[in-house]
C-alpha cells in the first residue's frame, strides 16, 4: 500500500483550500446520514441486531483457524482452489500465476478494498495484463490513475464536470459534440464501454464482503451488479479476500446483512448479494470455468491478540467516515492510505506501521460520532488514543508536528494572526501556480500532488468566503 | 513453510492457542451443524397475507414494478403485457426451467421465447425464484443447468416470476429452505439475492438506475390459481 500518510497536515491544508472537493465533500455531508438515519430508525431491531452481529465476528475471530480450515475444506469439495498469501506480495504473485496459466490479457475487477491494499492494477499493468475496473467510482478513478477516497464511493472528491472531462479525455473514439452534461449520461456512457470489456475479459476479478465456512462460498454486496458480470463472463474468477472475512454460516451472514447496507447507504438491503460457491457446475450453461481465493493475511494475524482485535470486525461500510467531521472537512486522499476517515486511522497503522502512519489517530476530534454509528460496534476513538499513546511512548511525534502543534496553538489563541496569515499565503501560493489555476506540485505536499492537482486557491480565504456566503445569506439570496 | 502453515501458525499464535484443542474445535463444529438463528425482525415473521403485502410493498419501495397473476397460466400474458407497455419486442430469453417451461408460452401470439443463456443482444430476460424475502422485497434466484446466472445480469429488463406461497418472512427461512434443497453445506455455483434494478450513487451521490445490471426488475407474483 503506498503510504503517504506523513503528510496528513499538508494534505488536509491543501484539501481544506481546494474549493472542487469542498463542494464535492458537500455530498457525503448531505447524502449519507439522513439515509442511514431513516433506515435505522425504521427498524426497531438495529441495535439488537449490531449486538449479535459483533458477537458473530468475536467468535469468528477467536476460532478463526479453525473457520479457515473449514472453510478451505468446502471451496475444495466444491471444486475451487484456494491460496494463502501472507503478504500483499505473494498475493500479487499468486494472481499473476493465475491470470498467467489462464493466457490473461485483459482482467476485468469488481469493487474490491484489498486490491487496492496490495495495489494489484499497477502489478498486473507491469507484468503486461489490463485491469478494468468495473465499478462506476472505481472506474472513474482508474482513468484519472487515483486512488479511492471513500471505502464505498470511491470517486466520491469529484464533481460531475470532472468525470465528464475525464470521458472526454479517454473516450476519444465518441463523438465530441454528445451531451454529457447529466450524471445520467455519464452512466450509460460508463454502461457502454465496459460492457465490452466483460466480454473480452479472460479473468474476472473480485473481493469478497463475506467468506461462508459452512458452505465454502465468498459473498459480494454490490449495487451495479458489475461485480456479477466480472464473475459470471470470464474463464476464471479470482476472488481476493483477506482472512477476517470469515463468517461461521449462512446465518451469521444474514444478521451482519442486515447492518451492513443500512450503515453503509440507508438501503434495507443492497440489490445484489450473491453467494458464490466453486466454478460452474455440469451442465450449467454459463459460469466460470474455474473458481479460486485467495486468503490474504498482510498484517492481519498481527492484530488478533492485541488492543486493536476490534478493528478486525470491520466491515467496510463507510459509516464512520460518513459521520466524521475531519473526512467531511479533509476528504479521502489527505489520509494517505487506501483505507481514509476513522476506520482508517485505526487499520492503517496496524498494516504498515505506526512509524509511517502515526499521523492520522491524531487526525480525529475525539467526538465520538464514529463508534456511535458503527454497525460493529468497534469502539475506534479508544483504539486511536492507543495508537496515540504507543506513538508518544516510541518518541515518534515528529518535530514538524510539535512545531506545527505550537503553531496551531499559536493561531488558536491569535485568531486575528490565523486570518493575517492566510490572506498573505494565498496571494503568495497563487504566484506558484503560474497562472494555470492548478499546482502539479506544492512543497511540503508531495503526497496529495502526487494523487490530483490541486486547484491553485482563487485569491480568497476560505474565512473572507465565509463572511461573503454569511452576508449573502442574511440578504436572503442564498 | 507454505503460506497456509505459516498464516495459521500466526493466527494461532496470536490468540494463544494451540493445534488440536478439542473444546475450541467443538465449538466450531457445533456452530456450523446448528447455524443458529439470531435476531429475525419482527416484520419478517408476518403471518401469509401481510407477509405477501409486505413483499410487494418493500419491492415497490427499492423501485422494482409488481404484478399479481392468479395462477402459473396467466404469466406468458403478464410477460407480454409488460413488454407491450414498455414498448419492447416481444422476445424473451430464458433458462430450461421446468416451472416457466410449463407454461403457456405459445398461447401468446407473436411471442419469441429464446432458450438458454442470455447474450448481449438479449434486451428482456425471463427467470423463476426459488423463493422471496417479505422483510427486504427481495428475489432468490439459484444457478443450475436450467437457471443461467447471465439471464439475471445482462438484459435491461430482468422479469421474474415468484409464487406466492415461496415469499418467506425473512432471509432464515430461505437460507434452510436452500440447505434442504441441496442438502447441508452444499450449494450451487450462485445463489443471487437481488432487491430492486441495478443502480449507481457514484456521480456526485446521484441515485440512478441501470448502472451494470439491468434498469428495470419486473415481479410477477404467482398466486395459486
Ligand atoms: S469501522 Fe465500523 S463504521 Fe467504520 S467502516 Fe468499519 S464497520 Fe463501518
Amino acid at each position: 500500500m503506498q503510504i503517504t500518510s506523513p503528510a496528513f497536515k499538508e494534505n488536509a491544508r491543501a484539501a481544506l483550500a481546494d474549493a472542487q472537493l469542498q463542494k464535492a465533500l458537500g455530498n457525503v455531508r448531505e447524502g449519507f446520514i439522513d439515509k442511514r438515519q431513516r433506515a435505522v430508525d425504521a427498524l426497531p431491531e438495529f441495535d439488537a441486531l449490531r449486538d449479535s452481529a459483533r458477537s458473530i465476528k468475536d467468535h469468528a475471530l477467536a476460532h478463526l483457524d479453525l473457520y479457515l480450515e473449514a472453510y478451505e475444506k468446502k471451496v475444495t469439495e466444491a471444486g475451487g482452489h484456494v491460496h494463502w498469501a501472507e503478504t500483499g506480495a505473494d498475493a500479487r504473485a499468486i494472481i499473476l500465476e493465475i491470470c498467467r496459466a489462464a493466457g490473461a490479457r485483459t482482467v476485468t475487477k469488481g469493487k474490491s478494498m484489498i486490491t487496492e491494499e496490495i495495489e494489484l492494477n499497477h502489478f498486473l499493468e507491469k507484468e503486461g495484463i489490463r485491469p478494468v475496473e468495473t465499478d462506476l467510482g472505481e472506474y472513474i478513478i482508474q482513468l484519472r490513475r487515483e486512488s479511492p477516497s471513500h471505502i464505498i464511493a470511491p470517486a466520491v472528491h469529484l464533481t460531475k464536470e470532472q468525470v465528464e472531462a475525464d470521458f472526454r479525455r479517454m473516450h476519444d473514439h465518441l463523438p465530441f459534440a454528445r451531451d454529457l452534461s447529466e450524471p445520467e449520461s455519464l452512466l450509460n456512457e460508463a454502461r457502454r464501454v465496459l460492457r465490452a470489456q466483460y466480454f473480452m475479459a479472460d479473468v474476472g476479478i473480485t473481493g469478497a464482503n463475506f467468506l461462508v465456512a459452512e458452505t465454502g462460498s465468498s459473498v459480494i454486496v454490490t449495487n451495479e451488479g458489475n461485480g456479477d458480470l466480472t464473475q459470471i463472463l470470464p474463464r476464471v474468477h479470482v476472488v481476493v479476500a483477506s482472512i477476517e472475512k470469515i463468517v461461521p454460516t449462512l446465518e451469521d451472514m444474514g444478521q451482519i446483512l442486515r447492518v451492513l447496507a443500512r450503515s453503509a447507504t440507508g438501503q434495507d438491503m443492497s440489490v445484489y448479494t450473491t453467494v458464490s460457491t466453486g466454478p460452474r457446475r455440469p451442465g450449467d450453461p454459463d459460469g466460470p470455468d474455474e473458481y479460486h481465493v485467495v486468503l490474504v493475511d498482510n498484517g492481519r494475524s498481527a492484530m488478533l491478540g492485541t488492543e486493536f482485535q476490534d478493528m478486525l470486525r470491520c466491515i467496510r461500510c463507510g459509516a464512520c467516515m460518513n459521520h466524521c467531521p475531519v473526512y467531511h472537512a479533509v476528504g479521502g486522499h489527505a489520509y494517505g492510505s487506501v483505507y481514509p476517515g476513522p476506520m482508517g486511522a485505526v487499520l492503517t497503522p496496524s498494516l504498515v506501521g505506526v512509524d509511517k502512519a502515526g499521523h492520522l489517530p491524531n487526525a480525529s476530534t475525539f467526538c465520538g460520532r464514529c463508534e456511535a454509528v458503527c454497525p460493529m460496534r468497534i469502539p475506534l476513538p479508544k483504539m486511536m488514543r492507543h495508537w496515540r499513546e504507543r506513538e508518544f511512548s516510541r518518541g515518534l511525534n515528529p518535530a514538524t508536528q510539535r512545531y506545527g502543534l505550537r503553531a496551531w496553538a499559536l493561531f488558536a489563541r491569535h485568531p486575528r494572526l490565523y486570518r493575517l496569515a492566510t490572506a498573505i499565503a494565498i496571494p503568495a501560493l497563487s504566484l506558484f501556480s503560474a497562472g494555470k489555476g492548478r499546482f502539479r506540485h506544492l512543497p511540503l505536499a508531495g503526497g496529495w500532488t502526487k494523487h490530483r492537482d490541486m486547484p491553485a486557491p482563487e485569491g480568497r480565504t476560505f474565512m473572507q468566503q465565509w463572511r461573503d456566503r454569511d452576508a449573502l445569506k442574511q440578504g436572503g439570496q442564498a | 513453510m507454505s503460506g497456509r502453515e505459516a498464516i495459521l501458525n500466526k493466527v494461532r499464535g496470536a490468540l494463544g492457542v494451540s493445534f488440536g484443542d478439542a473444546s475450541r474445535a467443538s465449538a466450531v463444529a457445533r456452530r456450523l451443524d446448528d447455524a443458529p438463528v439470531g435476531v429475525v425482525p419482527a416484520r419478517g415473521q408476518l403471518p401469509e397475507s401481510d407477509r405477501i403485502a409486505l413483499f410487494c410493498a418493500m419491492a415497490l419501495k427499492v423501485s422494482a414494478s409488481v404484478d399479481r397473476v392468479k395462477g402459473p397460466g396467466e404469466v406468458p400474458e403478464a410477460v407480454a403485457a409488460y413488454l407491450r407497455s414498455k414498448n419492447l419486442p416481444a422476445s424473451v430469453r430464458m433458462g430450461a426451467d421446468e416451472r416457466l417451461q410449463a407454461m403457456p408460452w405459445k398461447a401468446v401470439p407473436a411471442l419469441e421465447v429464446k432458450s438458454g443463456p442470455a447474450g448481449a443482444e438479449d434486451e428482456v430476460g425471463v427467470s423463476h425464484a426459488i423463493a422471496g424475502v417479505a422483510e427486504t422485497g427481495t428475489v432468490v434466484l439459484h444457478s443450475g443447468a436450467a437457471n443461467p446466472t447471465t439471464v439475471n445480469f445482462l438484459p435491461e429488463h430482468h422479469i421474474v416470476v415468484v409464487d406466492a406461497k415461496e415469499i418467506a418472512g425473512d432471509l432464515e427461512t430461505v437460507f434452510s429452505r436452500i440447505r434442504h434443497r441441496f442438502g447441508k453445506g452444499t450449494m450451487p455455483r450462485t445463489v443471487n439475492l437481488i432487491t430492486g434494478p441495478s443502480r449507481s450513487g457514484d456521480i456526485e451521490q446521484k441515485l440512478l438506475l441501470g448502472a451494470h445490471g439491468p434498469r428495470a426488475l419486473h415481479l410477477i407474483v404467482v398466486d395459486a390459481g
